[in-house]
């Protein structure tokens, strides 16, 4: 029974709850959206300080605490609430849209997923109004993360809400899975689907195997703070290295997790500009298979300046070598997508040949951080802030800017303005350049990572302000970004159905979609269906559903049950029983809210 | 509907510009003078095996750089949309072009990975017989030296001899650090609870920059140091300078003797070592202070006005450092620092 | 299962939640996995407080697995009875399973408590800490499955889990089962492969 009472008839307070308790995957995805990229400002504002502070030596803008503070959450914030929610935004749209189906398996566990990022991102960043936001690094060290030597809140602050987070990423990573496996519309074969799902689903089996490596590392964390167990406790003969590894078991494959729906974007994007098909579907398909499997075993090369042992140095550089192989093996598909096309330079375009363009050089510097003699020059220098920097802003944050630009006129039905989104790829790609090539440099020439302020001796004053300078263009860019979405809110053009000829189902709606998605699941005959004569039926689909089209209605249990779990969390963090079991009881009084309330798929 | 191309012509320009800013900063790190620490300009075996391999993968890395930004750039060039272009032939793919470009990275690898291997155990950390061996103790935020051949106890600058092997063991006290000097070699971890090894034979007399490189706490960024590399001659000097007995309280300026008085009083003897005065251990050693070259892990000269700045405010210069602020008048500081620079 | 869930098409012929249960299960393979592999790389290393051979009961607790055991075979029992309708078996059964799972709790709370008492905590040593999280995680599963088959009772009392329900039960039978083989693992990992 969901059908959205004209606009004009629902009251302000009507339409925050429809927000509320929404469970259409559509809005979930720009619930995903705005969330993330509010937070990717605030991380983006966060660099702008610490590049200030780095611009010259001894800057003096904020003290040494403030800086650590600064560069933790700057780096958890741009993974965890930033790339990974952006790229949950698209999975949420496009994913349904992309394989007919009229909304994902489990919608409220959808909007639990929605819920439980927002609250556990904002429970970290108060932190920040009580001056304790985690300042140990996004990688949090044992032990410096211990009691002893972390004695604040800060660490718990982190550790608490990183597992918030976690509880998100694995319900929505269960969501996606059963969605893809289950959900197609009739001729989706798997090797049918459009490239964006196949990397969807592929990152959502990374997220649920790797994020319990991590939980679990986390757990013991906070048992070693809060109940003083041994985990990574040296007096007691356990190994702070234990941190490492769990912690790398997890944060490799979570990188993986970051590149490739950005990787799955740009072999939709190029493709429709190129107005040929993805050049060797199959091996960019199997690649990002590959590349999920390899990442299992290529944790180590974080740890090479650990002293593992010659043999353990050998064995992970040698898999950290082979995994470039089925990475170079996409991009050359794209390029070879792109020879003998017809090229087309939207906006779009753009920010996805810029993604080859700079992940090339991203995916060399790693190549350079494998061999580990050579790797124990360039880790925790500004070498290897520069590798990640190319691969995960001139990567995904290009990729994903992309597939804002390819999909914004489905989503809202209006288009960006072309003139403008040139401006926001020039500054940000500029930017981008002039902020991270000379790190590699800067790194190269003596600057260790995670220093808020360097020695002048050290000749690297120059190079510095370059890159602050590179930092402030592509903050330009975003905000020239921020600026096209006002402009087009209300004056930009309205999109039709396929305003880019893709060839996708997603295009074979209006824009922006109705609340069912398909007025009748269409049958799937081809991988372009929209390009084939015979694409799928009935063609085109009817304008309006032939019958009635039973929709589940929204639900405010969701929510409940993630309030449950962030009040929880408020009263481990504050070691308080009482609010702790508090937050339990709503959480059991939502979940079983949840199972017994009338809901109908 | 009809996307906008965009304009062709501000580009070769922008690439132009943007080659001759990578130019500029590429060329302005070929001095090795102008960058202290700077690992590509190695002074010790270690760091030149690690220089070559180094260079051999950048060389590789620069070729596949070239050949396939090359590759994308004539394609975006050649393909762009014309009014005369036709429809594109809907190519699906070409095996032999799959197998071609995953077999020619395989090679490639297969040239970085042979020499990475070698250059991983030649350079494994385990020094030859005879090495110098010299225990590293790391603290939050500074580096402890210990010489068991001699007897020697010092503080962040390490003398080692040019040409003698020399072997690192280190360990740390509380958290993680790590131990880097790039012009000698690579860095590595040093972890409480382990000891973890570096060798290397410095060829060149001078002055090395070094730096913890692993994220250790507040003061991270001043946890720094020196590796004076010097002749025989000047190594042998040097331990018998450290092993030297203390100056008698007679030979004192009236100065230093008040900074003596000012050293016993004001709470240092509760940290520090200066033999014949006092034993603490929270701090570092500061027999021979005096003849070092920075002060406060080397975040500061050491001269009358370094040890004035850091005397009279360490948290203010070392956020988080557990040496306090101790009220003292102007002329008490630099009495003090008189003194301690009279540590020879 | 709702009249749309009934006629709802599928790719793989499956019910949605019993793929997200295998789903959510895999997912949970890699948490007692990384809980198994903390608890065999700190095995030996405690360098003081009670170790493996002084203080574990194996005999009690071949028990205690036993029962866990008969647990899984009285839920199989459970998802056989719900599937044909018959609504006192049923319950017989879930009842059955839920009491055998809190015995199995009731050991685990009489083998941690003689533990404390005999001077093994969290805090103790390596060994404290590792068997501590890695039981107690699986305890706290248990309870769960407790908590979630005595709902299914409810259900049936309340005339809400006839034949066309039967997937709810054999969701619960998946996760219970699971859970069993987790202890499975752990009984052999900690208890017989010291």
């Amino acid at each position: 029974m969901a059908s959205s009472a004209p606009a004009d008839a629902m009251t302000l307070r009507s339409r925050i709850w429809s927000w509320v308790t929404t469970t259409d995957h559509k809005r979930i995805g720009i619930l995903y959206g705005v969330s993330a990229f509010a937070f990717f400002m605030l991380g983006g504002f966060e660099a702008l300080i610490m590049r200030l502070q780095l611009s010259g030596p001894d800057a003096g803008i904020v003290s040494a605490d403030t800086y650590n503070q600064l560069f933790t959450m700057h780096g958890t914030t741009m993974v965890f609430l930033a790339v990974m929610p952006l790229s949950a935004a698209f999975f949420n749209f496009v994913v349904p849209l992309q394989i007919g189906a009229r909304d994902v398996a489990f919608p409220r566990l959808n909007a639990f997923s929605y819920w439980v990022f927002l609250l556990g991102g904002l429970f970290m960043n108060v932190s920040f109004l009580v001056g304790a936001a985690p300042n140990a690094g996004w990688f949090g060290y044992a032990n410096l993360t211990s009691a002893q030597f972390s004695p604040g809140v800060n660490v718990d602050f982190w550790a608490i809400g990183l597992q918030i987070l976690g509880i998100a990423s694995i319900a929505a990573g269960i969501n996606f899975i059963v969605t893809i496996v289950n959900l197609r519309a009739p001729g989706m074969r798997l090797m049918r689907m459009p490239v964006f799902t196949w990397m969807t689903l592929v990152t959502q089996f990374i997220v649920v195997t790797a994020f319990p490596v991590i939980t679990v590392a986390l757990v013991f964390l906070m048992f070693d703070r809060t109940f003083g167990t041994n985990f990574y406790s040296v007096a007691a003969g356990g190994e702070v290295l234990l941190w490492q590894h769990l912690f790398w078991l997890f944060g490799h494959p979570e990188v993986y997790i970051l590149i490739l729906p950005a990787m799955g974007i740009v072999s939709e994007v190029i493709p429709t500009f190129s107005r040929k098909p993805l050049f060797g579907y199959a091996v960019v398909v199997y690649s990002g298979l590959l590349i999920a499997i390899l990442g299992w075993g290529v944790w180590a090369h974080h740890m090479f300046q650990v002293g593992l042992g010659p043999i353990a140095d050998s064995v992970f550089a040698a898999t950290t070598m082979l995994i470039a192989i089925p990475t170079g093996v996409k991009i050359f598909n794209w390029i070879a997508t792109m020879w003998g096309g017809k090229l087309n330079f939207t906006t779009a375009m753009l920010f996805s040949v810029g993604f080859i363009a700079m992940f090339i050089i991203g995916g060399l510097s790693g190549v350079m951080h494998s061999s580990p003699p050579a790797d124990l020059q360039q880790t925790d220098t500004y070498f290897v802030v520069a590798h990640f920097h190319y691969v995960l802003v001139g990567g995904a944050v290009l990729g994903l800017f992309s597939g804002i630009y390819y999909w914004w006129p489905k989503v809202f039905g209006r288009m960006l303005s072309e003139s403008i989104g040139k401006w926001h790829f020039w500054l940000t790609v500029i930017g981008a350049n002039l902020t991270f090539f000379p790190m590699h440099f800067i790194g190269l020439l003596g600057m260790p990572r995670r220093i808020y302020t360097y020695d002048a001796a050290l000749g690297l004053d120059t190079m510095n302000l370059v890159a602050t300078i590179g930092a402030f263009a592509m903050a330009l860019g975003s905000l020239v970004f921020v600026g096209n979405v006002l402009w087009t809110w209300r004056k930009g053009e309205a999109a039709d159905a396929n305003p880019w000829d893709g060839a996708m189902l997603e295009w074979a709606m209006p824009s922006p979609p109705p609340v069912y998605n398909f007025s009748v699941i269409p049958t799937v005959k081809s991988r372009l269906p929209l390009w084939s004569e015979d694409g799928y039926e009935p063609k085109p689909l009817p304008e309006d559903p032939p019958g009635p089209i039973h929709l589940p209605g929204g639900s405010y249990w969701p929510f409940v049950t993630a309030v449950g779990i962030i009040v929880a969390a408020a009263g481990l963090l504050t070691g308080s029983l009482w609010v702790a079991l508090a937050g339990i009881g709503v959480l059991v009084v939502g979940i079983y809210a949840w199972a017994l309330e009338p809901f109908e798929v | 509907m009809d996307a906008q191309t965009t304009h062709r012509r501000g580009r070769p320009r922008i690439l132009l510009g943007a080659a001759a800013a990578i130019l500029v900063i590429a060329l302005s790190a070929c001095s090795g003078g102008d960058f202290p620490q700077s690992s590509l300009h190695p002074t010790s075996d270690f760091g030149r095996d690690i220089d070559a391999l180094y260079r051999t993968i950048l060389w590789w890395a620069i070729g596949v750089f070239v050949v396939v930004e090359a590759a994308l750039v004539v394609t975006i060039i050649k393909f762009r949309q014309r009014r005369s272009s036709k429809a594109p032939q809907q190519v699906h793919g070409s095996t032999l072009l799959e197998i071609s470009w995953t077999l020619a990275p395989a090679v490639v690898l297969i040239f970085i990975a042979v020499p990475t291997i070698r250059t991983i155990f030649r350079t494994d950390g385990t020094a030859p017989e005879g090495a110098l061996q010299v225990e590293v103790i790391a603290h939050q935020w500074w580096w402890e030296f210990h010489y068991p051949e001699f007897g020697v106890v010092t503080a962040n600058e390490m003398h080692v001899p040019v040409g003698r092997p020399v072997a690192l063991a280190m360990t740390s006290k509380d958290v993680i650090h790590s131990f880097w000097a790039p012009k000698l070699g690579g860095k590595r971890d040093v972890m409480p609870g382990r000891t973890t090894h570096i060798a290397f034979s410095a060829d060149s007399v001078g002055e090395v920059y070094g730096q913890c490189a692993e994220f250790c706490g507040e003061s991270h960024a001043n946890m720094r140091m020196r590796v004076v590399v010097d002749d025989s001659t000047g190594f042998e000097a040097w331990v018998a300078q450290q092993l030297a007995p203390p100056a008698p309280a007679e030979t004192l300026s009236e100065q230093e003797q008040q900074g003596l008085d000012l050293y016993r009083t004001r709470g240092c003897i509760a940290c520090h070592t200066v033999e014949g005065v006092s034993a603490g251990v929270i701090g570092p050693n500061l027999s021979h202070v005096g003849g070092r070259s920075t002060i406060a892990s080397s975040i500061l000269p050491n001269t009358a006005e370094g040890l004035a700045r850091w005397l009279s405010d360490p948290p203010a210069e070392k956020p988080g450092s557990l040496m306090p602020r101790m009220p003292m008048t102007e002329d008490e500081v630099a009495a003090l620092a008189a003194y301690l620079l009279s540590l020879n | 299962m709702t009249h749309a869930e009934a006629t709802h098409h599928t790719s793989t012929g499956l019910d949605s939640r019993k793929i997200g249960m295998w789903a959510f299960i895999g997912s949970e393979c890699l948490l007692f996995g990384s809980l198994i592999s903390t608890y065999l790389v700190y095995q030996g290393k405690s360098v003081a407080g009670p170790t493996t051979h002084e203080i574990l009961n194996i005999p009690l607790t071949s028990v205690s697995t036993f029962v866990l055991l008969m647990s899984s075979l009285a839920m199989v029992l459970a998802l056989a009875a719900v599937t044909r309708g018959d609504t006192l078996w049923t319950r017989v059964w879930l009842a059955t399973t839920a009491l055998l799972g809190l015995i199995f709790l009731g050991f685990q709370a009489y083998e941690f408590t003689t533990f404390v008492h005999e001077g093994l905590t969290l805090q103790t040593n390596l060994f404290g800490s590792t068997f501590f999280v890695l039981t107690g995680t699986h305890g706290a599963h248990v309870a769960v499955g407790v908590l979630w088959l005595l709902s299914l009772l409810v259900r049936s009392f309340q005339g809400k889990l006839g034949a066309e329900k039967a997937l709810n039960v054999e969701l619960a039978g998946l996760y219970w089962h699971f859970v069993d083989v987790v202890w499975i693992v752990i009984f052999t990992v900690v208890y017989l492969l010291q």
